[in-house]
């Protein structure tokens, strides 16, 4: 497992894996918005926490459908898959590996980005924590998505119409989180509900992901 | 080591092989023949346990086999060394060294794969499978893109598996020189359209002959897909 | 699937699962259609006529009151296709029933009009009562979550070539689907309190709308199930002959 964790990190974090393509995804959009909704800076500072968790989320959409189409293209998956080690791991692993080369730089990254939206100063550290709980959820859901649409030709866009409607609760939970935080409101209860998404999403859809893989390598 | 009683296999809801039985016993290669399109890969993913027969048994040690399809499932961005050593840590063992002697690769362990040649890359391909410390090795169309010095490369691996006790099924039209090997010839085992239950069999549901499809269809839990 | 499964059970049949056998499906559905589909006419003219033209206005709404008749059944519907689906998946999942696959195809599309028949009704009823067309109220967004939900669904279905293929990861999809509607329709309500009104059905007589407008109501509801049986029952008869016709297809290929 751990091998598989270091190999998809280095895969990815090497020329052309893809790294950082995200973060720049992220850069751009976060960019484009002053320019479609006007630079007054009170409308910028209200949707700031919103802008930024859509960005993120799209960014994080963007690299989903390498996660598991490289390693089928390949035949890695069929060798995965005759391994010691379950399917269920195997797709747990490969998301790590997918929120720690984008989930964590895009939160990372989020506070630089707020600067640009005019983000109130109380509000940073909502923001990095909201992205921080919820990016897990993103990558977990994201796999099932890539796990259903392993085996198509068009999977890419396939895979954003499967994933965006089950993206609704931590999209809504983790907005709603750092929107409460940068208006100096209690935070808590989003954050709690966004926290259980992600733990939920963590512990059961390797197992759904895994059952859509396997029906894909039959 | 690995045997198959009456064996049934689908590709893509079709059957392609049925009434299929062989037993594989330890220091004992299964060569595959048969033309394009009859099952061979299908056969061997079915083996390896990837998919489902349609019908009969596949019977094979809790983690025996080791299965290397078309593609060699090698990384182009990691090193040759870096490709071994993960599929060997992924099947819990650590000496690489072995593998690449046999496929003669040492001394392009720290080149990345996508620097070397086709034929290079299919040996690296073939050198996953002495990393797994698996005893069934499982080979799709192993010599396409091998010269023939590489072919004899991997011929010798394969005998010094089968002398060390282990076994192998692989797919392939070249004489490798294994003269121990086995041919199985598949074209006798096709399937026939209205063969297998669980395909299209329409005798299942006219109400006359196939008396076994029938009650797979009307007594069983499952409704055998028989659609016609 | 439910509903004409029951029925099929009252007729003193063996085993609930024989008609899961396509043959025996096609058989009982041919007779059952028929039937089906002449009383949801039936239902929905009785009901529709009756509500629209024979109750009296509702003191506050006025005449709109009277989409309800529309509004209600289909939104009903839209959720019972999502269950109808939730519970064929399972079957086909775990006893590998093909019927039962292509019975959560069939109903998908008729679920997805349903959804947009539910949404465009609410937003001509909106217009005129809040003074818009769309509101980002919880239920109208929940509903609209729902159409999303069918529209990957009905896409999985079409971007899978091998039919059992399809059938597992498609029902994969709709257990995982099902989970995140149920979240999401939480989501939303903690997101948006809304103004729509509360539910015009419920087991409290109290909530209920006054009885003049519920019983035309019930019999436009049983019209609109009816239809929804009526025409899952067309559309898996249809995916049944597309089945055969990749048999025949495929047998000649090899042949």
């Amino acid at each position: 497992m751990i091998a598989l964790l270091r190999r998809d990190l280095a895969i990815a974090t090497r020329a052309g894996g893809g790294f950082g393509l995200g973060l720049a995804f992220f850069l751009v959009v976060v960019v484009l918005v002053p320019f479609g909704v006007g630079p007054e800076t009170s409308v910028l500072t209200r949707i700031a926490p919103g802008v930024l968790w859509i960005g993120a989320l799209l960014a994080c959409l963007l690299s989903l459908d390498r996660m598991f189409a490289l390693d089928y293209e390949d035949g890695s998956l069929d060798l995965l898959a005759t391994a010691p080690i379950p399917l269920e791991g195997v797709v747990a692993v490969k998301a790590l590996a997918h929120w720690l080369t984008t989930g964590l730089p895009l939160t990372l990254m989020a506070p630089l980005l707020a600067v640009l939206l005019n983000l109130p100063p109380q509000g940073f550290v909502w923001l990095v924590v909201s992205l921080a709980l919820g990016t897990p959820a993103l990558s977990v859901i994201g796999a099932f998505g890539a796990a259903l649409t392993v085996g198509l030709r068009r999977g890419g866009l396939l895979l954003s119409l499967l994933v965006l409607p089950l993206y609704v609760p931590t999209l809504i939970f983790g907005a709603e989180a750092a929107r409460r935080g940068a208006e100096g409101m209690e935070a808590g209860t989003p954050l709690a509900l966004l926290t259980g998404i992600s733990l939920g999403c963590a512990a059961l859809m390797p197992f759904a992901a895994a059952a859509a893989l396997r029906v894909n390598l039959r | 080591m690995l045997s198959a009683a009456n064996l049934a296999i689908s590709r893509g809801g079709v059957p392609v092989l049925s009434g299929l039985s062989f037993t594989l016993a330890r220091g004992e290669a299964l060569i595959l023949r048969g033309p394009n399109g009859i099952g061979k890969t299908t056969l061997l993913r079915t083996l390896a346990g990837l998919q489902p027969p349609l019908a009969g048994q596949v019977a094979a040690g809790e983690d025996a086999v080791a299965y290397a399809g078309h593609a060699d499932g090698v990384k182009p961005t990691l090193s040759v060394a870096e490709n071994l050593a993960f599929w060997a840590r992924v099947f819990g063992q650590d000496d690489i060294a072995p593998a690449l002697a046999a496929f003669d690769l040492a001394g392009l362990e720290s080149r990345a794969a996508q620097n070397l040649s086709a034929g290079q890359k299919r040996r690296l391909g073939l050198a996953r499978m002495m990393v797994t410390g698996r005893p069934v090795w499982m080979f799709d169309e192993p010599t396409v893109s091998l010269d023939s010095a590489s072919v004899a490369l991997f011929a010798a691996a394969v005998r010094a598996h089968l002398a060390a006790g282990g076994a192998a099924v692989m797919a392939t039209h070249i004489d490798l020189g294994l003269s121990e090997a086995r041919v199985l010839e598949l074209a006798p085992f096709r399937a026939g359209a209205t063969a297998v239950p669980g395909g299209t069999d329409d005798r299942a549901y006219d109400g006359q002959g196939a008396g076994a499809a029938r009650r797979g269809a009307f007594d069983g839990d499952d409704d055998a897909g028989a659609f016609l | 699937m439910q509903q004409d499964r029951g029925a099929l059970k009252s007729r003193g049949m063996a085993s609930l699962w024989e008609y899961a056998n396509p043959k025996r499906f096609m058989q009982v559905s041919a007779v059952l259609l028929p039937w089906m589909a002449g009383l949801s006419a039936l239902c929905l003219v009785v009901g529709l006529v009756w509500g629209f033209f024979f109750t009296p206005d509702d003191f506050r709404q006025g005449s709109t009151v009277k989409i309800i008749y529309l509004h209600v059944p289909s939104a009903l519907m839209a959720i019972n296709a999502w269950l109808m689906m939730l519970v064929t998946s399972l079957i086909w999942l775990i006893r590998r029933h093909h019927v039962s696959a292509l019975a959560a195809r069939a109903a998908a599309p008729v679920g997805l009009v349903m959804t947009v028949i539910a949404l465009a009704t609410g937003a001509i009823w909106g217009q005129p009562m809040w003074g818009t067309w769309w509101a980002w109220d919880p239920r109208l967004t929940s509903f609209l979550i729902l159409g999303l939900f069918y529209l990957g669904y009905i896409a999985l279905w079409e971007a899978v070539e091998n039919a059992d293929t399809a059938a597992d990861l498609t029902s994969v999809l709709c257990l995982v689907g099902s989970v995140f509607a149920v979240l999401s329709r939480y989501a939303v309500l903690f997101w948006n309190q809304g103004l729509h009104q509360g539910a015009s059905l419920s087991l409290d007589k109290e909530e209920n709308v006054a009885d003049v407008f519920y019983h035309p109501l019930l019999v436009s509801i049983a019209g609109f199930v009816l239809l929804f049986v009526a025409l899952v029952l067309l559309r898996t008869r249809t995916e049944i002959r597309q089945r055969r016709l990749q048999a025949l297809l495929n047998r000649e290929r090899m042949a």
